[in-house]
This record gives structure tokens, sequence and C-alpha cells, in this order.
């Protein structure tokens, strides 16, 4: 069958992992969304539950990718209990992808808002100089740890992880340890990706700064391709003009990090 | 500035609804906040049609709710989700440029005399009451099935604004022209047609449909034939201005419409193809197609099809 990346392909897990008690990593095979560009997302259909959209998640298996999930609500619960050898329908892929610069970068991760970082890792030059900020509630709910020194292994690099309760690593948030860190580092690029308040405090914190930022959008999507409208963020599409966006442009916008719309289109605070 | 935004010659009449381009986005397309619709107007649509509103805000079905079909073309059964009239209107309060045509969902009169309500201190150019969506229940399709009801509900709308109202009508199970006589012995100022057609996909692989509603519209590029063939009928049935919608993605689609009877075309399914950029490219089509073919002005080309 020939393919439409807009109708759903089938695809069936192969493996999936357990990366803390919550979240989970499906991996399958398929060459197109192998070769996505950082921070480019599919559109992910449970057959008979509903269709997500999700960032897709590097694998170290050639022709093979991968979806890091987790379990929330009715739909991403479903996903998480999706066994190996069960079906799955993708579409995709949509969205830009990073704009990855060269020097000193630095990487602000929240939960699953890791997955495009970890895609990001493996499109940077071994001359980068890499600092990674990962944030967790607690040490059981940390992950892509070490998968992150791993692909960081030939670059000058360290990764931070900051829990909020303060089990592990660094106690806090990952704003507050960025924070810090930028007193004295100035970077050439910041990247991030996570819940929207913290992404928010990332790009005030690096535009006050005057560091180069951009940030991975989430929204309620039905579409993916620019048709539903359900993912604007004031005149922006999510699908179609992000998900990732300029950090200046982002402040231009009342709704970044204020408001989202619920499945009827209405505005609701964060 | 776009140079097909103040070309007078793509300037075209809907009745007395005056538009500055004769492209329209469809009902349904990213029609749920104020700010798209500026980006959309700027990109060089000449109207934007609101998602279809309800009295309620509804959350529309679950996904998959919009894919395309193998082949070519769109299949939805969104579920009309939307924000409810009441907080639509007061989203697009602040309206100043913008012509908005207020797309309304309904089941009876009362439902849509309620709604129009809800707009009187906001600028809308007029209403277009849908008569066709085919995936809900109640409304949209069943209602445009019984002429009876349709001629109540145009007669109420006509009563509540003299804002113009326009009856966006599809393929159902009654002759469509039926309600489109019923609408027009109502009153109603002109016609959008047609909607999606009731369609489905089934995977293979999985054996089941594919939209959690399993059955929803067919739209894009294969519904167009069948598009310009209602409009042709209309248009030679009525003296009833003509909106033509279904499956235009280029500008010899558009004049497409236009010769079998349309005064101005809405675009839908093309924005999920070629994005809003679509809007000025057919603007641009259109008048070179006007310069080389000696049209001066769009009316001139409406429904010339008809005299063969």
């Amino acid at each position: 069958m020939q393919r439409n990346s807009n109708h759903p392909t089938i695809c069936k897990i192969e493996k999936v992992v357990d990366e803390t008690p919550t979240v989970r990593t499906l991996t399958f095979s398929d060459d197109v969304l192998s070769n996505v560009l950082p921070g480019q997302f599919a559109m992910v259909w449970i057959p008979g539950v509903n269709e997500l959209p999700m960032s897709v998640m590097v694998s170290e298996e050639k022709g093979k990718a991968a979806f890091t999930i987790r379990k929330y609500g009715e739909a991403s619960t479903a996903l998480y209990n999706v066994k190996v050898g069960e079906p799955i329908g993708i579409r995709g892929p949509y969205g830009n992808s990073f704009r990855i610069k060269e020097g000193k970068l630095l990487l602000v991760g929240g939960g699953t808002g890791l997955v495009p970082l970890m895609r990001l890792l493996t499109g940077i030059k071994p001359s980068d100089d890499v600092t990674l900020i990962m944030g967790a509630k607690t040490q059981s709910e940390v992950f892509f740890e070490d998968y992150a020194n791993k692909l960081l292994d030939h670059n000058t690099h360290q990764v931070i992880v900051a829990t909020e309760d303060g089990s592990y690593g660094q106690s806090g948030l990952v704003t507050d340890v960025m924070d810090n860190l930028c007193q004295n580092t100035k970077f050439d690029a910041v990247y991030t990706c996570g819940p929207e308040l913290m992404m928010s405090k990332v790009v005030k914190i690096a535009t006050l700064k005057e560091m180069f930022v951009q940030a991975s959008l989430e929204r309620m999507m039905k579409c993916g391709v620019g048709i539903c409208g359900s993912c604007c963020v004031n005149d922006d599409l999510v699908c179609k003009d992000g998900t990732i966006f300029d950090g200046k442009h982002l402040l231009s916008k009342s709704e970044f990090g204020h408001t989202h719309r619920n499945k009827a289109g209405i505005l609701e605070a964060y | 500035m776009l140079e097909t935004k103040v070309n007078s010659s793509l300037c075209t009449f809907i009745g007395s609804i005056k538009l500055e381009r004769p492209t329209i986005l469809a009902s349904g397309i990213l029609g749920i906040s104020l700010d798209v619709f500026n980006r959309i107007y700027h990109a060089g649509a000449g109207a934007v049609v609101t998602k279809s509103l309800s009295k309620e805000p509804w959350e529309g079905y679950a996904n998959p709710t919009i894919f395309s079909v193998k082949g070519d073309g769109w299949l939805n059964a969104v579920g009309l989700s939307n924000p409810g009239a009441p907080n639509f209107a007061k989203m697009i309060e602040s309206n100043k440029d913008v012509p908005i045509i207020v797309s309304l969902v309904g089941s009876i009169e009362d439902d849509f005399e309620f709604m129009i309500k809800q707009f009187e201190n906001t600028k809308v150019l007029a209403y277009e009451l849908n008569l066709s969506c085919p995936h809900v229940a109640k409304v949209g399709l069943e209602v445009g099935d019984d002429p009876e009801l349709v001629k109540k509900i145009v007669k109420t709308v006509k009563s509540s604004t003299d804002v113009p109202v326009i009856a966006k009508v599809g393929l159902g199970t009654t002759n469509y022209l039926d309600t489109v006589d019923a609408a027009c012995k109502a009153g109603i100022d002109a016609i959008t047609a047609i909607n999606t057609l009731r369609a489905m996909a089934i995977d293979v692989e999985t054996k089941r449909p594919i939209l959690s509603n399993k059955i929803g519209g067919l739209s894009g590029t294969p519904i167009k034939p069948i598009a310009v063939r209602c409009v042709y009928e209309i248009s030679s049935q009525h003296k009833i201005p003509i909106i033509g919608c279904g499956g235009i993605s280029s500008w010899d689609d558009a004049i497409e419409f236009i010769l079998a009877g349309a005064s101005a075309i809405q675009i839908g399914s093309a924005v999920g193809d070629n994005w809003i950029q679509v809007f000025d490219e057919i603007n641009k089509g259109i008048l070179q197609y006007m310069e080389k073919n000696g049209f001066s002005k769009i009316e001139e080309m409406v429904g010339l099809a008809k005299k063969f």
C-alpha cells in the first residue's frame, strides 16, 4: 500500500520499556518517523480509543522510532498500556524543528518534554558544549539521565537533574537551576520543552539575558495539519507554525504561558 | 500588502453582501479565534465563516476526527465542537476589520433566535445556517432534510435580524433542491452549496472504522464535480445568489464554480493541503484569468456555463 502521510499507517509495537512507574517508551519500525527532525511530531491513533499528538522519540536502532508516554488521561493511559505486538496508527510527521545553533547550548526539559530534546541531542556537533537540565517531581520519576549522558559522550557536557522534593539531584525547579546557572554563564542558545509555565519562565530568563531561545509548545490537537484550529495560540497554529517557536515571538503572544483552549475551544487559564 | 488585496476587479456581491475578494474561508476550518480570522483575512480571504456555533459549548467527538483518505480528499467527524454562541460572540466583540460570517447550528427555530440575539452588538457580515452537517444527530443535515422545518427556521431568523442570512445546504435523504426551494420561499438571502458528503473509511489491518464516530463527511477534490453540479442546478432553477463550496483548491476550480453560477466561493480542505496562502494564490489566478479573457468584474462571469 502506498503511504499517505495524512492517513493512519499501522505499526506494531516491538518493544516496551518502563522508564519510571508512570512513563513508558514504545518502540516500532517506521522508516519515515525514524528520520524526523528534532521536535517534529506524529498523530498517534490508539484504535478504539483516541488519537494523540506525540513528539517522536529517538531509537538507537536503524529504521525504528519510539514514543515516550506518561499515563495521565484516558487516551495517554491507553497508549501507555499498548502491549508488544499490538497496533497503533501513525500520521505525520508534522511541525517544524529546532534551529540548532553551535557553541554553548542549554537544554531545559520537564517530564516527557525531554523527548524532543533527546532527538535534538542527536543533531549537535561534537564541538558543542552542552548543559541539560532535566526536571522531575521526585527521584522515581527521573528518566533519560543515563541516555542523555550517553548521547553526549563525545561532547563537553553536564546533565543536571532537579527534583521538586529534593529526593535526587538538586532540589527545586529546573528554572531555579537555570536562573543560578545563567548568573555567570551566557549560552549561545537555549531550548526548552515541558509544562508551559516552566517554558514561559525559561523563555523569560533567557530573553532577559539576551540569549537565543526556542520552546516546543503543546496544545489540544485534532487534525495536526492546520484545518481544525484547535491548537491556536493567538494567531499561530501550533501544528503548522510550530510546535517550535522563538522566545521573542512567544513573548509577543498574550496566550503563551497564560491560557490554552479546551475541547470546545474555550480559553482556560493554566 | 498582498497585490490582490485592493484590486476592485475581484470585488463581488452575494446579493447585498459586498466582498472585496470572492474567496471565503469555509465553516469548520480554523474558525475559533479572532486572531486567526485576522490572519486569514490578511492572507487574502474576502471573508471568514466561523465554526458552526450552537447554543451551548460542544466538545465534539473523540479523535480520530480528521485525516485524509487514500487517493485524495479529507474525511472528518469533528462533531461540531465549538465554544457556544454566547462565548463566541464575546470573543469577536472587538472585531473591527474582518468580514465575519457567523455559522449557526440548531434543531429548532428558537435555537437560532437565541443565538442571533447574542450577536446584537457584534459586527457580523452575514449568518450562515448550517443545514447540512452530515455527522451530528438532530442538527445539520437532519434539519436540512425537513423542508418544512427549514422554512420555519429561515422565517424566524429573517424576522430576528436585518443582517443577510445564508443557508448552507448539502446532500441528504431529501432532494436538496426542495430544501433550497423552502429556504428561498421563506426569504433566504443566499445559498451556500455544498457541505461534506456522508462517508467512511475502514482500516484493513485493525478491521475497524477509523473515525471515532465511524461515519463522517468527505471533503476536498473528490467532491468537486458534485458541488459544481449542485451550484449549476440551483442557479438554473432559482434567482438566488450562490456561494460555491466543495473541493476548490486552485483558481480554475474557483472559476468553474463561478461559471456554474456562484458569486463567491468557499475554501476549506485546500487549507489542509496548501495552507493559508491558498487564498492569495486563487485570487491571483482569478485575476489573471479575467485579464486574459477580458472580464472586468466577477459578476460578468457568474453562470456563463448555463447558456449552453
